[in-house]
């Protein structure tokens, strides 16, 4: 309702402008396919003011006193609790000046990645469509809006992952991924519906702050960690983002790095001061993020595609967030924001220069790659000090984070604290090694020389333009200034601590002296470096090594089953067989009405007739209808059945009812009409009708439903209540404004009938469209083949109908 | 083979106008009397399979030169316009307004804002009646084969 907007955006004009901000990119997603004919690649450079209003607005907000903290909603649909409210505190800030940040670079990425094309348009508005619901889906305070923005991030995803339609790893790559994430979606709103239920209500910031308990809410938080799992591909729902590769590199920067994958941690950190005590919360997040370090970083190591190599250990990276959010410390929080942040730095610009090279060079094969470190140095330093944040060398940012995540696991003190301390340590040292292997793959000399690719071009020859590496470089850049200078981005990560625990002061720092957490960096850096020096041997270990599960092939044999089992149900549910149908449809209402009345019935007195009108319409009707019954002729067949059809309607008119007899006239005599257009595609005649054993069935289903029919006619009229008519009689006018009772109930008091009424027969007349140009195909496919008779063509209609009628 | 009927075809001319009339008639003057934009619509796709039946589908065409699927698609945009439309206003959906005029020849008028959905109903009928026509009218049928290869290649034959 329009006075609640103006209501709402008054006082608080800085959330106000978040609505206004998400509209403008829904706008800017709108004109893009028309200003992308007019500037090309270059399109880019003007959606990037998008992501760029959004940093400067976080910029804003975030000079704010943290305490500051607000509310702002527009009701939607109040019926079912449906807000579009946006909250801004510490964590929003955090996920917004990431979202926003990073996305500006992208889109200035993807103005030299992406060439002019058709589906350029699409993609750009797609692109910024994703980037309002990232935005929506972290400042969205309504559980059933985070649900919406969710899902908005799922079908973005898909249909940028889909980009290069035409070729069939991205399309069944897109549909993988869109099939998982959004079946964890649905878990989730289911988990959603029961919290909201159990908490009576649907802010996520009341919930969280009075937390229920109890089964249903148990139940409730495994269902909302699937939806978190899935989205940020966790073990065992991982395999559609290595899949996810086949989008454009943009997109894996953007979305499957740096901001979408995040979504499902997020929704864990924001949960875990409420609800990690609850029920299954540690055991099933911690063990998914332990399998998915380990895995992913196991995995990482054997992949030859660098895209593949950055998949993988994006699953690993994330495995290590879940496991600090889902212990759910105020430490460990504080740990897992600072990942976060500093994953997205390095691993959007590490996906970057994959981009890049792929860009030139045509292969992202690290079999193929040789000679780049000395032709693009300034790649090669980007791509070195990216993957060394992601070892967690110092002084850089993915150091800070790996050293407060082992010091923040460490002081765990229960009992599997030190499992989960060694985990890390040995994810820690995984990771050291894939990224040493990335950059030696990427940037070193060529590894096996018999591998060649004829649509190699060597690095030297193509060298990238500044502006296509800057992007990344200045992530490089963020990555050393935010490892040297700690306080530049410390405050950002205090505030969204601070947003969800009491903090103890802990702040971000290069330096915290000779203590555990730096003797456990130094031993996983050790390991990682040795297995990186063994990496033959590595290789070899793993070649031999039994296969794991593969959770490709169980995606893959899950989809077969389901697809095969819908076969299966369609098969026995339809049958194609008109007899079974009507039997189905009989039996139903002759034993659903019918059971009923054996209860008992109070019968009014039998009349034949009130009068001798009704009697000779009644008589006609009957003879009618014994006669279409009988006879042989398909054509006198229906004439009869209209007959029976008119006698209705006289029996209508006899009653008063002036309307229904009209319509029934009319809709008879156009009946016949198109019936007369069908019967001449038929035979003329019904086959014989014999009494056979096998048509018993029948006729007991016949004569049972025609026996409910007359009792049921019959109780009807002995009705005992007020009838309905009378209300309807008299609001007619007054409220329907129409003296015609039956019009106005048409068009008003059942109004919404009306309008699903005539939706189900426009949806019927494209069916009749569809089934009979179908069979116009077939019969126009069929006419060259010489002697292949009636037989290939036979229309449906017919042998089905033939059928029935018998 | 030319089998139309003189008689039928000039009877059709002659009736084929006021039949419309009738419709739209009953359109408007549904919400007070019999009729309604159903019963209209019903009329007027009589009016049309009469012309189909008299003159064959060219004349049909050329009678109602609009794809049928557009009359369908308005019909369905104009109901679902009217009743969202009150939404926007402040009302509950499907709520009408209604505009009390003296129009000098014909008198005393109501115009009401459920003339527009009834009209809705009107065009979606006409369209269904004129997609059926077409689509089942459009070709003369190829001769049906024997009976009995029918029966015996049919009779209880699943169907996927």
């Amino acid at each position: 309702v329009p006075g609640s907007l103006v209501g709402v955006f008054s006082p608080r004009p800085l959330e106000a402008a978040l609505f206004v901000l998400i509209l403008g990119f829904l706008l800017l997603a709108c004109a893009a396919p028309v200003l992308t004919k007019w500037l090309g690649p270059r399109v880019f450079l003007v959606a990037a003011l998008a992501p760029a209003a959004t940093l400067a607005w976080t910029l804003r907000a975030a000079s704010r006193p943290a305490r500051d903290v607000a509310v702002e909603s527009v009701s939607w649909v109040p019926a079912l609790g449906l807000d579009i409210s946006f909250r801004v505190d510490g964590l929003t800030l955090l996920m917004l000046g990431l979202v926003s940040g990073i996305g500006v670079l992208v889109f200035l990425y993807a103005a030299s990645y992406m060439h002019a094309g058709p589906g350029l348009g699409r993609f750009v508005a797609t692109m910024l469509v994703f980037t309002a619901s990232m935005v929506g889906l972290v400042a969205a305070d309504n559980l059933l809006a985070v649900f919406l923005f969710w899902e908005l991030t799922s079908v973005t995803s898909f249909l940028l992952i889909g980009t290069d339609d035409d070729k069939a790893a991205a399309r069944s790559g897109a549909l993988q991924a869109l099939l998982i994430t959004g079946a964890g979606g649905l878990a989730m709103l289911g988990g959603f519906i029961l919290l909201g239920q159990a908490a009576g209500t649907y802010s996520m910031s009341a919930l969280l702050a009075d937390p229920p308990t109890g089964t249903a809410v148990e139940v409730a938080v495994v269902l909302v960690l699937i939806g978190a799992l899935t989205k940020s591909a966790q073990v065992p729902f991982h395999s559609w983002l290595p899949r996810a590769m086949n989008a454009p590199t943009p997109v894996s920067a953007y979305l499957h790095s740096a901001t979408m994958v995040n979504a499902g941690v997020y929704l864990v950190a924001r949960f875990s001061p409420a609800f990690a005590d609850t029920g299954a919360w540690r055991p099933l997040v911690i063990g998914a993020g332990v399998g998915s370090l380990l895995i992913g970083g196991y995995r990482a190591l054997r992949q030859t595609d660098l895209k593949l190599v950055l998949a993988y250990s994006t699953i690993s990276q994330l495995g290590l967030m879940m496991i600090l959010f889902g212990v759910g410390t105020e430490a460990t929080t504080f740990a897992g924001c600072t990942l976060l942040l500093a994953h997205g730095v390095f691993k959007a610009a590490l996906f970057m220069v994959v981009g890049v090279i792929d860009h030139q060079t045509r292969t992202r094969d690290l079999r193929v790659l040789d000679g780049l470190g000395r032709a693009w140095p300034l790649v090669t330093a980007v791509a070195a000090v990216s993957a060394a944040s992601m070892a967690g060398l110092p002084p850089l940012f993915g150091f800070l984070a790996k050293e407060e995540a082992i010091a923040s696991i460490g002081d765990v003190a229960d009992g599997w604290g030190t499992s989960l301390l060694l985990a890390v340590v040995a994810g820690s040292a995984l990771t050291v090694a894939y990224s040493a292997r990335f950059v030696w793959g990427a940037c070193g000399p060529q590894q096996v020389r018999v591998i060649r690719d004829q649509d190699y071009r060597r690095p030297d020859s193509v060298v990238p333009s500044t502006w296509f590496v800057a992007p990344a470089a200045v992530l490089a850049a963020a990555s050393i200034v935010f490892g040297l200078f700690p306080g530049a981005i410390g405050g950002a990560v205090e505030r969204a601590v601070g947003s969800m625990w009491e903090t103890t002061g802990h702040h971000l720092a290069l330096w915290h002296g000779f203590n555990a957490a730096l003797a456990w960096s130094a031993v996983a850096i050790t390991a990682g470096g040795l297995l990186f020096w063994q990496r033959t041997a590595v290789e070899r270990v793993q070649a031999s090594a039994p296969q794991l599960p593969s959770a490709q092939r169980g995606y893959e044999r899950s989809l077969k089953g389901v697809l095969g089992g819908a076969d299966v149900v369609t098969g026995v549910v339809q049958h194609g067989s008109l007899p079974i149908y009507l039997g189905v449809i009989l039996t139903t209402f002759a034993l659903g009405a019918g059971v009923p009345l054996l209860g008992g019935v109070e019968l009014p007195p039998l009349r034949l007739a009130h009068s001798p009108l009704q009697l000779v319409a009644g008589v006609v009707i009957v003879v009618a209808a014994a006669g279409a019954a009988l006879v042989r002729r398909r054509f006198a067949a229906v004439i009869l059945v209209g007959v029976v059809g008119y006698g209705m309607a006289a029996m209508f008119l006899i009653q008063g009812a002036p309307d229904l007899a009209i319509t029934q006239l009319l809709i008879e005599t156009l009946g016949i009409v198109v019936f007369v257009l069908v019967v001449r595609h038929l035979p003329a005649r019904f086959e014989p009708v014999t009494l056979r054993g096998s048509q018993v069935p029948r006729v007991l289903v016949a004569v049972a439903s025609a026996v409910v029919v007359f009792v049921v006619t019959l109780a009807v009229g002995g009705r005992q209540d007020r009838a309905v008519a009378e209300e309807y009689l008299a609001r007619a006018y007054p409220e329907g404004g129409g003296n015609n009772v039956v019009n106005v109930i048409i068009v008003d008091f059942r109004g919404f009938d009306t309008l699903g009424e005539i939706t189900v027969l426009v949806i019927a007349a494209l069916g009749v469209a569809s089934l009979v140009g179908v069979k116009r195909r077939q019969r126009r496919a069929s006419v060259p083949a010489v002697g292949t008779g009636p037989d290939s063509s036979r229309d449906a209609i017919g042998g089905v109908n033939g059928e029935g009628a018998s | 083979v030319n089998r139309r009927s003189l008689i039928l075809s000039a009877c059709v001319r002659a009736e084929f106008h006021t039949l419309l009339l009738i419709s739209l008639y009953l359109l408007f003057a549904g919400h007070n009397q019999p009729g309604g934009g159903f019963a209209g619509g019903l009329v007027a796709a009589c009016a049309l399979a009469l012309r189909f039946a008299a003159d064959g589908p060219d004349a049909l065409r050329r009678t109602v030169p609009v794809d049928p699927f557009v009359v369908l698609g308005t019909g369905l945009l104009v109901a679902l316009v009217t009743a969202i439309v009150p939404l926007t206003l402040g009302g509950s959906l499907l709520d009408s307004a209604s505009v009390e005029l003296d129009l000098v020849a014909l008198g005393h008028t109501k115009i009401s804002s459920v003339l527009a959905f009834d009209t809705g109903v009107y065009l979606v009928v006409l369209g269904a009646a004129l997609l059926l026509l077409e689509q089942f009218g459009g070709a003369e049928p190829e001769p049906v084969p024997a009976t009995d290869a029918l029966v015996s290649s049919t009779d209880e034959e699943p169907r996927r």
